[in-house]
């Protein structure tokens, strides 16, 4: 068993780092993920890393550099949160493009205007189709255990494809709680060497990056990126299998939590995770039957596997902690609604929009979800399909 | 060894920017790139803007650069090379390579003046080791000859068009290279493929300096000029000799004039053989022409008093 300690979720990330050793970091600080770069930058200053540190003048050049940096050919970090997420939204889509397994921690906040420091998911949500791979955590340990997978998965040689691993601004990367290390030596083994591709920096063998791809070709291009992410999956379950052995702690592609025998499911990311199973024990002691499925690979999103954990279930309530503004569902709950969709026998999903820009998630909004589903279960109106929970009278 | 500074044994040498591209008949810009490339005498890795350069230069799996060569975005292509550079030194220092290699950041004046600065900005502050070459052609020729802030006063162009009541651009260009003189880096100097000599010394002299370095050459463009095809280089060279373009350095904050030309010709001269400026010459416009000649002679006054000021100040210190 590893080391205990008591860190926030920011502080989870930023020691996965120092043990992933990267050989470069382009950062730009921004509230709530600016203590990853600061507590990083002080391993940096002490000699634990050896990293060469570029600290950008925006979150747009600091992904530039770490394109530059990763192509270059090494091992590159960085994290970032909401307008940064934004502000780099034109340089997510290049790095995957180009194929660089660069890992970004993201401390989820929420997006101007108005402008709010607090958390919700609308800014990875924004980022979700960009070609990176996204890893969703509930705690800091999540974030912890994650962010080493991160870069396993990342740089697989089947994959090679930039990760982010998401928690929750301040609810997870500044609240302090109970984790488990893994011992640094055994980590940075389980990391392992990088491995270059095609190594920029090999001026003997010279290559050019990032052609004009015209439409006799693009369209192939981007056939061949889908290709390569509905081959993340798989080796996301190695991984995981592999990091089990070194921390003994179990990762899939989502966490089914007394889903099995169920009848009625709710699905939430992060944070919310945790209160959400607090309320569904107190339900089951009453002998409802209600269970919770928390996603952990939001990119590429595992519809098949997802639709098979959910499709027996009466009724579902996916909880959004972002909006997609089209008076159309949260993002969250389309990917569940195509998951579900191919199955003729699938659960009534209805969609709750909760916590936008750092509002409390508390019980007794689960509560009042989980009462809502035991009434549709029973045969119950459904009231609306999209609901925002939580909303001050 | 350096290859001396003549036509005869640099045309010995490999070309690194290759014949092939897709760049217009007549475009300054690759002659730009060719003579950057020609003059450097270390191993090079580029970094470009998207621009005529870039979506000329390597389509599909064509590629006319010879080194290893980097195009991610419009506005970064000083923050990607500035990733590069800083991966080379991470690993330079694990003894994972041992080259000495030189890093430059190719940018049209839009990907440098306008939309690159801010990335421009923070890798020269940021000090890394590179030259950041701007090659500028006064608007955004790529897109098909919009207005950029590089863009001369009073030149016709698509987004402000010479009509009835706009008499063409407004404003005076931006002094982009005193602007990255500001910053403090150790080197920057303009340069014009009409003197192509002064220009690769400065790439040379450029690239022994540590730190981050700027150019900017002019880059004739007789699409967006609307000038002859086979001028580009008769218009670097009408641009130096008007003082239009005047060829200066500055090296650690001593500003030099490398070349003054020997008769001053009226800007007209650069300006008449240009479409985008025929408008100027009616009647009505006359003050428009007298504005640019004043504004040349302001700027070359003031380019040689600043010179001066060095050589009294350097004066001055040896007879203390």
């Amino acid at each position: 068993m590893g080391k205990l300690v008591a860190a926030t979720g920011n502080e989870a990330i930023a020691n996965a780092m120092r043990i992933a050793n990267p050989d470069v970091c382009g950062a730009y600080p921004i509230t709530p993920a600016t203590e990853i770069m600061q507590r990083f930058t002080t391993f940096v200053s002490n000699g634990k890393v050896k990293t060469e540190m570029i600290l950008a003048e925006s979150e747009h050049s600091a992904m530039s550099a770490c394109i530059g940096a990763s192509a270059g050919g090494g091992r590159v970090a960085t994290a970032t949160a909401s307008q940064g997420v934004a502000f780099m939204w034109e340089m997510l889509f290049i790095a995957s493009g180009f194929r660089l397994p660069i890992v970004m921690g993201v401390a989820n906040r929420a997006l101007s205007a108005p402008i709010n420091i607090h958390g919700d998911q609308s800014d990875s949500m924004g980022a979700r189709d960009s070609g990176w791979i996204q890893l969703y955590s509930e705690n800091a340990q999540e974030a912890f255990d994650n962010m080493i997978q991160a870069f396993r998965i990342a740089e697989h040689m089947d994959v090679r494809l930039p990760a982010m691993v998401c928690l929750d601004g301040f609810i997870t990367s500044h609240s302090i709680e109970t984790l488990e290390w893994v011992d640094d030596k055994v980590a940075a083994g389980f990391i392992g060497e990088f491995k270059t591709v095609r190594p920029f920096l090999d001026i003997k063998n010279p290559v050019s990056y990032g052609p004009l791809i015209l439409p006799d070709m693009y369209h192939e291009y981007r056939k061949a990126h889908d290709h390569v992410m509905s081959g993340v999956p798989k080796v996301v379950l190695e991984v995981a299998k592999e990091y089990e052995a070194i921390s003994g702690r179990q990762y899939g592609l989502f966490e089914s939590y007394r889903l099995a025998d169920a009848e009625i499911g709710i699905v939430v990311l992060n944070s919310a995770a945790g209160t959400t199973k607090e309320v569904v024990d107190q339900f089951r002691k009453q002998g409802v039957k209600v269970g919770v499925l928390k996603p952990r690979l939001y990119r590429p999103f595992p519809y098949f596997e997802m639709g098979e954990a959910l499709k027996h279930l009466k009724a579902v309530a996916v909880l959004d902690r972002a909006d997609c503004f089209g008076a159309s569902y949260g993002p969250l709950y389309m990917d569940i609604a195509s998951a579900l969709y191919p199955h003729s026998q699938r659960p009534v999903l209805v969609n709750k929009i909760f916590g936008l820009g750092g509002r409390d998630y508390m019980p007794e909004q689960a509560e009042y979800v989980v009462n809502e589903l035991s009434g549709i279960a029973k045969g119950g109106k459904v009231k609306s399909f999209k609901e925002y929970i939580g909303v001050r009278e | 060894m350096l290859t001396p500074l003549s036509l005869k044994e640099l045309s010995k040498q490999e070309e690194l920017f290759t014949p092939g591209h897709r760049l217009c008949a007549g475009c300054g810009a690759p002659i730009v790139v060719k003579m950057v490339l020609m003059a450097s005498q270390y191993p090079v890795i580029a970094a470009n803007a998207t621009g005529c350069i870039e979506v000329s230069s390597c389509i599909s799996e064509y590629t006319a650069w010879k080194i290893p060569w980097i195009h991610s975005a419009f506005a970064n292509s000083a923050a990607t090379i500035s990733g590069v550079e800083t991966m080379y030194r991470s690993l330079k220092k694990q003894g994972k390579i041992q080259d000495e290699i030189k890093f430059i950041a190719f940018g049209g004046d839009g990907g440098t003046y306008d939309i690159g600065f801010q990335s421009l900005s923070g890798a020269m502050e940021r000090g890394h080791d590179m030259i950041y070459v701007c090659y500028d052609n006064g608007a955004y020729m790529n897109t098909g000859i919009q207005r950029s802030s590089a863009t001369p006063f009073g030149a016709d162009t698509t987004t402000c068009p010479v009509g009835s009541v706009c008499p063409g651009k407004l404003q005076n260009r931006k002094d982009m290279t005193k602007v990255i003189a500001a910053h403090g880096v150790p080197y920057v100097a303009q340069a014009s493929p009409s003197h192509w000599q002064d220009l690769m010394k400065k790439v040379r002299k450029a690239h022994d300096i540590k730190g981050a370095k700027y150019l900017n050459i002019i880059a004739p463009c007789n699409r967006g000029w609307r000038s002859q095809t086979n001028d580009a280089i008769k218009m670097a060279k009408l641009a130096v000799d008007t003082c239009y373009w005047p060829l200066f350095e500055i090296e650690n904050g001593v500003t030099k004039i490398t070349y003054a030309p020997k008769e001053k010709k009226p800007v007209v001269d650069f300006l008449k053989p240009q479409g985008r400026f025929k408008h100027l010459f009616a009647p009505e416009n006359e003050w428009m022409l007298t504005a640019i000649q004043e504004y040349v002679d302001t700027y070359w006054a003031r380019l040689q008093k600043e010179q001066d000021s060095f050589s009294v100040t350097s004066a001055d210190q040896v007879n203390k």
